[in-house]
This record gives C-alpha cells, structure tokens and sequence, in this order.
C-alpha cells in the first residue's frame, strides 16, 4: 500500500432523535487502531469543516478485546473497537475513510455509546449462575472432564458485548427476540454438574415469549463473535433441550429423566 | 443505646474485590449497593491472565502455605506486613475450592481434579488457572453470584455513577457518599454506615499502562483530599512482558513463561554485563540466541519475580542489544507443544490480533510496562493475637467506617507483587471485609438515619461548587494534552530506574501541570454523557497521586523491590524498612510524608537472592494459634 498522510474517520454521532454524519481528517499511523483514533479527536476535537466540536463519546475499557465495552458498527460491522487496526480497515475497502456507528439495535445513550443493559437483564431471567449453599469452605466443586471445561471455558469468555445480537436479523422491532448470547448463557450454566441442578427453570426461560423458537438459523452471530464462541452449537444443543423439556414436562418425575 | 439494625453498606467499584465484597455482605445479611463507572461486568479484573495463587498442594511437590507467604514476603522485598500475608496464603486453598463450587471454568487434570501451573518467583506449581483469562472468569463467576443477590432483592447497582465524595458526620464518621450519573451528570447522595471502597489501581496516571481506562485512582485520590492516609504510593510494578502500542501497553501474561516461553536478544560477546552474582560476563554469542534471564538466575530462569525481569531487559535494551537496537526484547513461545499453546491462547491471539504475526510460529517482540499499583489506601490490620484484634477492624482506613480492599489498598504485595498473587488478594480482601463490615455495623452507637440532613445537603454542595467551577472554565489547555504530558514525564522518570534528580524535577513538572489545570477549558459543556467533564474532574485527584507517588520515590534513598535507585544500590533496612504514609495538607503544594514501622513478627529479613534459591522449608516463628480465616 502507497504511503498515506491521513484518512478520514466518518462518525454518526449525535443525541437521540438528532444523529448526524461527521467527518475528522487525521494523520495516518500504521500502528492505529480505532480507539487511538478517538483519543486523537479527543485531544483535538476540529472536524473536517474545521470547526471545533465536541469530542466524540464512546465507550473503552480494557483495550485489549476481554471486557466488552467498546462494542460499535466500524465499517458497518459490528465488533471491539480496540482490536480494529486502521490499516487494516482500509486496506479491506480500498477507501480513505472509515465508518464508525453506535449499534442500532440498543437504545443511544449519545454519540456511538447505547445501553446494552437489556442483556444484563436477560442473565436474571434465566437464571445464569450456579446456585451454591453458601460462601463457606466445602472443599472443592465437582471433578470435571478437560473436554468439558474446554467447551465451559468458551461458553464463559463471552463480554456481554452484543455483536450477535447486533448482527441478528431476527432481533428487531418487530420481535422481542433475545438473541444467542443468552442461549449460549443456558448452554453454559446447564453443562455444570450443579447448575444441572436448575436446568428446568432455565429451559423454561427459553420456551417463553421471544425464546428459542425465534431463532432463524440465519447464523450472523457466529460470524461476528469476537471470542469465536461456537454460538451457533449453543443454539443447537439448548434448542434440542427444550424439546427434551418439553417432553420431560409431561411425562418425567423429577428422579428420572 | 444499640443501633436498628440497619445494616445498609455502599460498595465503590465491582472488580474481583468489590464483588466477593458485595457477595459475602449480601450472605452475612447486609443490604448492598454497589456504585461503578461501567457495568461491573466490564472491571479491569478480567485483564488478569496467568492465574491465581494457592498452595493446595496436589502436585507432589509438598508445597504448603506457609511456603506461599515466605514466597510472597520475599518477593515483597520485605516491605508487606506479615500478618495479612500470612492469613491470605493460609485462606488461598479454600478460595480456589469456592471459586470451583461457583464455577469458575478452571483447567483440569486428567482425572479431572484442578491443574495448576508455575509463576514467577516461586519454584512450586501453585497457579490455578482458566486458559489465560482466569481474571475473566474469576470475576464472571463472582458477578454472576452478586446478580444472584440482586434477583433476591438483597444487592442494588448504580453503574454507570462514579463517586466523587464520602460523607462524613461530625465526629468524622462515615455516614454515605455523593456520586455523579456518568450519563445525565446528576448528582445524588447515597446513605449508609459503610462505605467500601474497591476502585482498583492507577495505572492511567502513566497513561499507557496495562491497565483498562476505568483505572485512574481517582477515587482514592478524592479520599486522600478529604484526610485518607496513601501508603506506599511509590511501589509501582512495572510488568516484564507487554506489547507496545499507540493507545495502551497490551499484556502479554506471566503464564507465557510459567508454560516455558524464553526470553531472548541476540548475543554480542563483545560486550559484557555485571550478573547478579557479581561476576562479570560475556553478552552471550554473537549471532545466537542469549537467554539472559535463564544465564544470570539459573535457578528462577524466566520467572524471576517481575520487578527483577523488568530491570534486565531495561538493562540489556541499554546495552543496545534490544531487538534491531530498538526497546524490545523477544519473548519465544514458538518451541512449546500444542497442548501448552492451547492453554495460552487467548493471549496469542489477541498478539497476533495487534500485530499481525502468529506467536506459534515466530517470537513476540515485547517490553516492560506499567501494570500494578503496589501502594494505595492505607488500612488497618489486627493481627490474629493482638490483645485489641475485637476493637479494630481489618481493611479500614483512618477514616472510620470507610474500608479499602483489593488493588486500591496498599497491603499483602510490599515492595513487588508476585505473579498471581493479585486475584488472590482482592478476593481475600473482599471476603475479609464481608466480615468486618458487619462487626464495624454491630460496634456503631448511632446510624446515618440520625444524621442531620445537613452533612448531606453540604456535601452536595461542595460537588456542586467543583461542578461548576470546571463547566465555567475558559483557559486554552485541553485536558488530555496534560494527561499526555503528565504521563510522558512518569513513564520516564519514576517507573524501572529513578534518580534523585529527575523526580525533583518531575515534582516540579507535577506543580506546574496543577496550575495549568486551571487553565483548562472544556471541549464540551453538553449536560449529558460528557466524558471531557468527568475525566477534568479525574484528572485532577490524579494529580494528587502523581505528587504521592513522585514525592515518596524522591525521598526513599535505598534499593527495594519495583523501586529502583541507582545511586543508592542496596537495601537498606535500617532505615527505610518501613511504610511510606502520604496525608494531605491543603495549606502545602506537597504530600506531608511520615513513615510507619513494616510488621515483620514472622520473617526477619533475609537477602532477597534468586540466582541459586533452592526449595526450601522456610521457618516462620510466633505464628498464633487462634486464626479465624473468613471462609
């Protein structure tokens, strides 16, 4: 790629009901990525009309792809911030710009920060912890296989981040759709010998309004995770529980399957 | 006349300690509200990579705690008082099995039992561990448990609030606090009796640390204003392994070289380098590998505790050897079989993510960077047999009634934190103060439901006065650029090496940051969601630790630990084996420092040698019988 001097960051920012396209010229740095481009504006909030505006809002944390914040729609994908390197961004469209945007699927809190507290309600509803006797000394938990706690420890890297249900067509307006975050959730709290224990309540949560059944195979979430979550597996294995509930509901007792 | 029972506790921060803080609370029958700037979810807890601490023992090495608190002191630089240490190493085994009971997806066994893996500065496989997030998923683990309380009605989360002020009555006693809503920039008064502050590190003053942006200090640093004593503010760990980048330093874990990464520059036998031994040597071979670390500490290799790592790849780097003559040294996990690449890839994968190179095939080009914050708010430590152990309580700073716990403190690490010992430490701690607290609620003869509504009122207008006083400023700096600045003048002078000379002048630089400060204008005057607003009114507490920290380094002449003084190459017990107290006197434009003798009833200090340590059955004396651990 020739030498670039600079590039142009285009942002849809704004307040609720007043967002807008602006544009920032800045320097070009091969070791850029999205975050040190905000911090670049911060410092210098002058866009490309050269006005002085306010400095870009959004949201940051560990800058190293682990705590989920700095989720946002860069090159109309939805993904961390601080992993998406510049260079790369351009190299991909061929162009001098790069497009960010707040998630669309959340309420906008202000510029490209939106309120994902709904997926935080979501882990009440179906119940996602395990439910232990108390905080005491009772020697260790239960033995586990490698294997599983492989599949566990996948399950469990997943930030709250909401790409996939950003990228999902079926979570909209139109649909109270929970998305795969929370399904992989109940996959993950059910594959604990203890959280077992509470599994019904969780399928439970799944078959209820905007469950599992909405979900239409279309399969974007797996695509967009940043942690590789196998999402789409999740979907499979809780989908096939359900049915086994189901079943369970009406003909099980509660000491034999 | 004993109190309602109105056991109500504000906690400030949910990482791992405000979490295991808030759970145990919550259990002990308190009514918990926590306040964090980001979903406590989003905690720099979830940085931690390597792993956590415990001697349990299971890998037939006959390990046991008391080994681990030797290691820990040691490691310390004998700068950590002994008592906390000591229960900590003793309560680790029964943590791990908790977090386990939660869980906490750690790595197995083959038959399923717990794996554990080698840290720095200790010869024991000891290191519980969930591939390399174990950070993540300790904190997951304990945030899930705290939702649990919220379903139960039994926690309330103000996320998203920041706090600015505690609020305290008359006699000086800790009735609630004032926080600001980070979106709407509403302030609002909290009511309680307890107040426990859990706000993590400081790494941010340094800018690009490995610290996520939630770490500005600037909690403690408001307290330190309003009489909080900072101790040991001069201990800042500086992390052997990180990759260099524009917008932070991004951690590249321990546990890299717990599974067997080397750390390597190409040799030059033309030069020479005094090793800890006191020999001189050669600089390796000229056009191979040299594997320093490995050379000059034949016993710890590569886990050599962090502050020493640090120290000689700055040294080698100096010698021009760094890689392509640049900062950088090599960091080769290229050789390790698949299995151990597998426990490490979160890690590599982010390297290869900001980079661009597979570290399975090539070697990581990394360098030191700020990470830990070894000092912070002093707090009290009755030890076990102490005739008044019922009378104090443990984790309480000298403002009554207001707790401190996990990296925001200054206890458990001394001088140099070892590896994995952090996660451990900001559990503990949070256990610890779910069991004080209540006894501190029990001890009250009066409630803040007594309080007169003007401590309250007062407070809030005592925020209110900075609020506007910031919004209304007009000057031409920008506040970032002085965040810049400031960073730029630590990094240099008061991280690996430091000289008198250089923090006199960066003390000075400090002063004349502070009075620019006032010449700031705000980018924006918007009453919502305004960042500059609420990072102006960080950054000026950060000031004040930047003074804590720079001050502390300037006046403690002698060797010790993270803290690096050329001209004053040994430790120097007889003089500065004691803790550094900074109080804040409004009438002076410096910390007023005092020091305090260091707790040392088990250990006395030995030389803090790695070059030829064998495992060894280390003695501690005058250990009391009658230790109640928290779980």
């Amino acid at each position: 790629m020739n030498a670039k001097k600079s590039y142009i960051l285009k942002i849809f920012r704004g307040h609720p009901g007043k967002q807008y396209w602006e544009e920032f010229e800045l320097p070009y740095d091969p070791t850029d990525n999205v975050i040190s481009a905000l911090m670049e504006i911060q410092k210098n909030p002058v866009n490309r009309q050269n006005l002085k505006v306010e400095p870009v809002t959004w949201e940051q944390g560990c800058l190293e792809e682990v705590c989920g914040s700095c989720s946002m729609l860069i090159n109309g994908t939805p993904r961390q911030a601080c992993t998406a390197l510049i260079a790369n961004l351009l190299k991909e469209t061929g162009s001098d710009t790069v497009t960010l945007a707040p998630f669309s699927k959340f309420p906008l809190v202000r510029d490209l920060i939106v309120d994902r507290g709904r997926m935080f309600d979501n882990l009440k509803k179906v119940h996602a912890w395990i439910e232990v006797d108390g905080y005491f000394n009772r020697g260790p938990g239960p033995k586990m296989s490698q294997e599983v706690q492989d599949i566990r420890y996948s399950l469990s890297t997943c930030m709250t981040c909401g790409c996939c249900v950003e990228a999902c067509p079926q979570v909209n307006d139109r649909s109270e759709f929970v998305g795969a975050q929370i399904i992989s959730q109940v996959r993950l709290f059910n594959s604990h010998p203890t959280g077992k224990m509470q599994r019904s309540q969780r399928l439970h949560a799944m078959m209820d309004k905007g469950g599992i059944s909405h979900c239409g195979n279309a399969q974007n979430c797996g695509k967009v995770c940043p942690k590789k979550i196998p999402l789409h597996d999740s979907i499979a294995a809780v989908g096939r529980d359900v049915g086994l509930q189901a079943l369970r509901d009406i003909f099980s007792f509660p000491d034999r399957e | 006349m004993p109190v309602k029972n109105n056991k109500k506790v504000i906690v400030v921060g949910g990482g791992l300690a405000g979490l295991s803080a808030a759970m145990k609370l919550a259990e002990q029958g308190c009514h918990v509200q926590i306040v964090s700037v980001t979903k406590v979810k989003r905690s720099h807890s979830v940085c931690a990579q390597g792993g956590i601490n415990a001697a349990v023992n299971t890998m037939g090495e006959d390990d046991s705690p008391l080994i681990h608190a030797y290691d820990t002191i040691k490691g310390g630089d004998f700068l950590g008082d002994q008592p906390p240490i000591l229960e900590m190493c003793l309560c680790g085994p029964s943590i791990i099995y908790l977090m386990d009971r939660l869980g906490c997806p750690f790595n197995r066994t083959p038959e399923g039992n717990l794996d554990f893996r080698r840290f720095g500065g200790t010869l024991y496989n000891r290191t519980a561990f969930c591939g390399a997030s174990t950070g993540q998923q300790l904190l997951y683990a304990l945030d899930e448990q705290v939702r649990r309380w919220e379903v139960k009605g039994k926690v309330e989360k103000f996320e998203n609030h920041e706090f600015l002020r505690l609020v305290l009555d008359d006699q000086g006693i800790t009735r609630g606090i004032v926080m600001m809503d980070l979106f709407n920039l509403k302030l609002e008064v909290l009511k309680a009796d307890a107040v426990v502050i859990a706000t993590g590190g400081l790494g941010l003053l340094f800018k690009k640390s490995t610290n996520s942006t939630f770490c500005t200090g600037a909690a403690n640093g408001r307290l330190y204003k309003q009489g909080m004593i900072y101790a040991n503010g001069e201990f800042i760990q500086i992390h052997p392994t990180a990759i260099p980048g524009k917008d932070k330093m991004r951690l590249m874990s321990e546990s890299a070289r717990g599974e067997g990464g080397r750390i390597w520059v190409y040799g030059d036998s033309s030069k020479s380098i005094l090793a800890p031994d006191g020999k001189t040597i050669p600089c390796g071979v000229t056009g191979q590998p040299w594997y320093f670390l490995e050379e000059m500490y034949p016993a710890f290799g590569n886990l050599v505790p962090r502050d020493i790592g640090a120290r000689e790849i700055l040294r080698v780097c100096e010698l021009g050897l760094g890689v392509e003559g640049r900062m950088e040294v090599f960091l080769d996990v290229s050789h390790l079989p698949k299995e151990k690449l597998h426990k490490l890839e979160s890690i590599l994968d982010i390297y290869a993510k900001f980079t661009g190179h597979d570290p399975a095939k090539v070697p990581m080009k990394i360098f030191p960077a700020v990470h830990y914050t070894m000092g912070g708010a002093w707090v009290d430590w009755p030890a076990a047999d102490d005739p008044d152990r019922w009378s104090r309580f443990r984790h309480m700073t000298n403002l009554r009634g207001c707790f401190n716990v996990g990296e925001s403190d200054f206890q458990y690490h001394g001088a140099n934190r070892l590896g994995a010992n952090s996660l451990l430490s900001c559990i503990f701690g949070g256990l610890v103060v779910g069991t004080e607290v209540p006894r501190y609620l029990q001890s009250l003869s009066s409630s803040y439901v007594d309080a007169s509504a003007g401590i309250y009122e007062a407070a809030l207008q005592q925020e209110n006065v900075i609020k506007q006083d910031l919004m209304g400023r007009r000057g031409h700096e920008n506040v970032h650029r002085l965040h810049d600045e400031l960073a730029e003048w630590l990094v240099k002078n008061v991280t690996v090496k430091r000289n008198n000379q250089d923090l006199a002048s960066t003390l000075n630089k400090i002063k004349e940051i502070k009075e620019r400060y006032q010449n700031i204008s705000l980018d924006d005057h918007s009453q919502f969601a305004n960042q500059t607003y609420a990072f102006a009114h960080q950054f000026s507490s950060m000031l004040e630790l930047a003074l804590i920290i720079t001050k502390g380094a300037l006046l403690r002449n002698e060797f010790r630990g993270a803290h690096y003084k050329p001209e004053f190459p040994e430790r120097d017990d007889t003089q500065w084996l004691k803790t550094t107290k900074a109080a804040y006197d409004p009438q002076q434009d410096e910390p007023v420092i005092s020091y305090a003798p260091v707790d040392t009833r088990y250990l006395t200090p030995v030389l803090r040698d790695y070059t030829h340590a064998k495992k060894i059955k280390p003695t501690l004396e005058n250990i009391p019988a009658n230790i109640a651990l928290p779980i």
